[in-house]
């Protein structure tokens, strides 16, 4: 039916750049390319789970012309053959069979299809929802189409026809059931390609009066289209289609589908007007590549239904390139296509006019039928460099194509012709107020000498020069910029204005002695002339100026402190030289040692002064328990004097203060039972 | 001349008295003399030495030259409360004089010790 493939191919077009131009109107359109086909074998590498998705990978592949591998074939066949031969398999399984069918054309057995007819038509018979229908109805159509089986007709096809449009809406859209009041585009669509399956099955003339409601049905979901500025046209989805076909791409295709394949198989025409049809088919080229598997699915096989209906088929106007040079003496090559890359009938591309421009004149582009391309080959002679919005008109040899094709009315392109400009009459001179020109010396662009020129504050600049386009008119550059940098990199720029015809700028340096921050020196000269049109933009420096400015008063600006230079940002920094405190001038070592034995010395005297006092042990208490107390309490105190010691060497204080607290109920316990009892015998003595 | 020489015999005899008076002392408040001007002397050498080479670590000077003279004032005060002399010292038995001798010094040389870095 309408998803049958488009013929032949044809050459495939150059990818060129989709410019977003100035103006929003002025868009071009590509037709589908080489790029698609790497990005289809991409999109749909992976393994397919459902007949769904395989369907949709064999369809898309089979439209693009890509080669699929041979075990896909196999395994897909396979899987129909299963799906087919079972009788379990639900309408949406036996639906997706046959339409892999379709594209492999595999082998399946007699028993099958009868089984498989049956199935479909008593599923026509009982079926309630629209989807049951859409897969029932499309079930037997493949059928048909495939030859498996001849003379099949659906029984009441008036009745299953009257059952669907029951469903529909007064605002074209389709109802899901009867059951449930919410409707949706992509419903439209399905409810449009089943009653086209209704027609082409039924045995005698369905009731012209339902084929009338039904186009009025389309003219009316028609009303509901959206727009982009660029021409597109789109169906926007429900959020409310509660199977997730919501995205426009999904309903747009949908309809299309609809309408191609119930115009295919209605008398008359659909009244469909014909730039409707171009704008879906703009939408759909304007997606570009798909990111994911169905956009890509939809998007082909809506522009594989377009490629040739019985509504109108769009052809797109599109330029392998918009920038033509003048110097290369590039011609303007314009090509119409169908929305696959197929050629167009016999047409006539003519250059209405220019926007903007009136200089270009209507004229007519010629054939080249060895390339398939319109050119247009008097650039060079009438047209100067810059940007222009061209716009075309396309003309049928035969006028009967005019209906059956859509094309746009006014096609509107931006193109950028390059040239070299010329650069011409350059003089740059210094001025004095009192003499007039000092020196004035002639540019020359091309060669590489640099003018040497000095100045002092007093003195003027002046710079000069004409811009001249191939075809000899005057040129206005983007850019005109004249830079004067100091041998301390600091740089100052200015615009040079024009004047007509000249570009001329004047330096007072009086007035820029403040800016310059009084730098005296040697200045080079910089020009930069660019323009995105001007092939041969240049910057370049110029020559050398000495300028002598006065000395700079006490609260002169200074000029900005300028970047280092990048790379030593990482390169390695000053060594910074740490002063420390000059340590203490310390004793030697000797004396040290020497007074160390002199503190020793009031000890040993100590000793032997209580030698010579006589002193004894003899209060030493001799009954055990007290000697030990006595012996306990020595120890105690020598521990804890021990204990100091290491403090100082190595302990600190938490750890010192929490053996001391030991020590110390130790030593005060031991202390008291030695000392009252000194105490007690010293009293015993006394009163005895 | 001769009233040099007066004042030479004079104060030669006051020695003597001194010296005399000094032997009666009980042994125990001599022990304690003893050790008062051990740490004196102890002391005096150290600051002699910092004379000498400068007082660069001046916490360990203070150190010593406390701890010296910090513990000479507690025997001091033992000697005084230990005295029978002592009227006001009475009731104090010296066992009692000794321990708190002890303990002071225990903490004396803790902060000492602190301090001596």
């Amino acid at each position: 039916m309408a998803r049958s493939l488009s013929g032949f191919l044809a050459p495939i077009v150059a990818v060129a750049l989709i410019c977003c131009s100035f103006a929003a109107a002025a868009s071009i359109f590509q037709p589908i390319s080489e790029s698609h086909r790497s990005a289809a074998i991409e999109t749909f590498a992976r393994s397919y789970g459902s007949l769904e998705e395989t369907y949709e990978a064999l369809q898309t592949f089979d439209v693009l012309g890509v080669e699929r591998k041979p075990d896909v074939g196999t395994a897909a066949c396979q899987s129909v053959s299963q799906t087919l031969a079972s009788s379990s398999s639900t309408l949406k399984d036996i639906f997706y069979a046959l339409k892999v069918n379709g594209v492999l054309k595999c082998e399946v057995d007699t028993d099958s299809v009868e089984g498989i007819v049956s199935t479909l038509q008593t599923a026509v018979g009982s079926a309630s929802s629209l989807l049951e229908f859409y897969h029932s109805i499309g079930g037997l159509v493949l059928v048909k189409n495939q030859a498996l089986k001849d003379d099949l007709y659906l029984a009441d096809a008036e009745g299953v026809f009257r059952s669907i449009k029951a469903l529909s809406q007064s605002d074209g859209r389709w109802r899901y059931s009867s059951s449930n009041p919410e409707s949706s585009t992509y419903a439209a669509g399905s409810a449009l390609e089943a009653l086209a399956g209704v027609i082409s099955l039924s045995s005698s003339e369905i009731d012209q009066s339902l084929i009338g409601t039904t186009k009025n049905d389309i003219l009316k979901l028609f009303e509901r289209v959206e727009k982009y500025d660029d021409g597109a046209v789109y169906f926007d989805g429900e959020e409310s289609d509660a199977h997730g076909n919501q995205g426009p791409i999904t309903s747009t295709w949908s309809v299309v589908t609809g309408i191609t394949s119930f115009a295919a198989v209605t008398s008359g025409n659909l009244n469909l007007p014909g730039e409707k049809i171009l704008g879906l088919a703009k939408f759909f080229l304007g997606v570009g590549i798909p990111g994911d598997a169905k956009d890509f699915f939809n998007q082909v096989d809506s522009l594989a239904c377009l490629e040739n209906n019985r509504v109108a088929i769009p052809l797109i106007l599109s330029l392998p390139a918009t920038v033509n040079s003048l110097t290369r003496k590039d011609t303007l090559k314009v090509k119409v296509s169908t929305v696959l890359g197929s050629d167009a009938p016999p047409l006539k591309i003519k250059l209405v006019r220019a926007k903007d421009t009136p200089a270009i004149e209507s004229q007519e582009l010629k054939f080249d039928s060895a390339n398939k391309v319109h050119v247009l080959d008097t650039l060079e002679k009438s047209v100067d460099v810059g940007n222009y919005i061209f716009v075309f008109e396309i003309v049928f040899n035969d006028p009967e194509h005019k209906k059956a094709y859509a094309v746009e009315s006014k096609t509107e392109v931006p193109i950028f012709l390059t040239g070299a400009v010329k650069v011409g009459n350059a003089k740059i001179a210094v001025l004095d107020s009192d003499l007039g020109s000092i020196e004035t010396q002639n540019l020359d662009f091309a060669g590489e000498n640099l003018v040497s020129l000095g100045a002092n504050h007093l003195q003027k600049l002046k710079l000069r020069f004409q811009l001249t386009t191939p075809l000899g008119h005057p040129f206005k550059p983007h850019q005109a910029i004249l830079k004067l940098t100091h041998e301390s990199k600091v740089d100052h720029v200015f615009v040079v204005g024009n004047t007509g015809k000249q570009f001329e700028i004047v330096l007072d340096f009086l007035g820029l002695v403040d800016k310059f921050y009084y730098l005296s020196g040697k200045y080079e000269i910089q020009l930069t002339v660019g323009d995105a049109v001007m092939e041969n933009s240049f910057f370049r420096v110029i020559g050398h100026l000495d300028l002598d400015l006065p000395e700079a008063p006490e609260k002169a600006p200074r000029p900005p402190v300028q970047p280092a230079d990048a790379y030593s940002r990482y390169g390695p920094k000053a060594e910074i030289a740490h002063i420390f405190r000059a340590p203490e001038k310390r004793p030697p070592q000797e004396l040290s040692l020497a007074f160390l034995g002199l503190t020793v010395l009031p000890l040993l005297g100590f000793i032997i002064g209580l030698l010579r006092l006589g002193v004894n042990l003899k209060n030493f208490p001799s009954a055990a328990a007290p000697a030990a107390f006595a012996a306990l309490f020595h120890v105690g105190i020598g521990s804890v004097l021990l204990l100091y010691v290491f403090f100082w060497l190595k302990l600190d204080l938490f750890t010192t203060l929490k053996i001391l607290g030991f020590l110390g109920v130790f030593l005060l316990f031991v202390g008291h039972r030695t000392l009252s009892h000194l105490a007690s015998t010293s009293s015993k003595v006394k009163s005895a | 001349m001769g009233r040099s020489s007066s004042t030479v015999k004079e104060t030669q005899a006051l020695f003597q008295s001194l010296r005399s008076a000094y032997a009666a002392t009980p042994n125990n408040l001599k022990i304690i003399d003893l050790y008062v001007g051990f740490a004196v002397l102890t002391a005096v050498i150290q600051v002699v030495y910092m004379a000498v080479v400068g007082s660069f670590p001046f916490n360990s000077f203070l150190s010593g030259v406390l701890s010296c003279i910090g513990t000479a004032v507690l025997a001091v005060c033992l000697r005084i409360q230990v005295n029978k002399d002592n009227k006001e010292f009475k009731d104090v038995a010296p066992e009692r004089a000794f321990a708190d001798f002890i303990l002071c010094n225990l903490v004396l040389h803790l902060v000492i010790m602190n301090f001596l870095g």
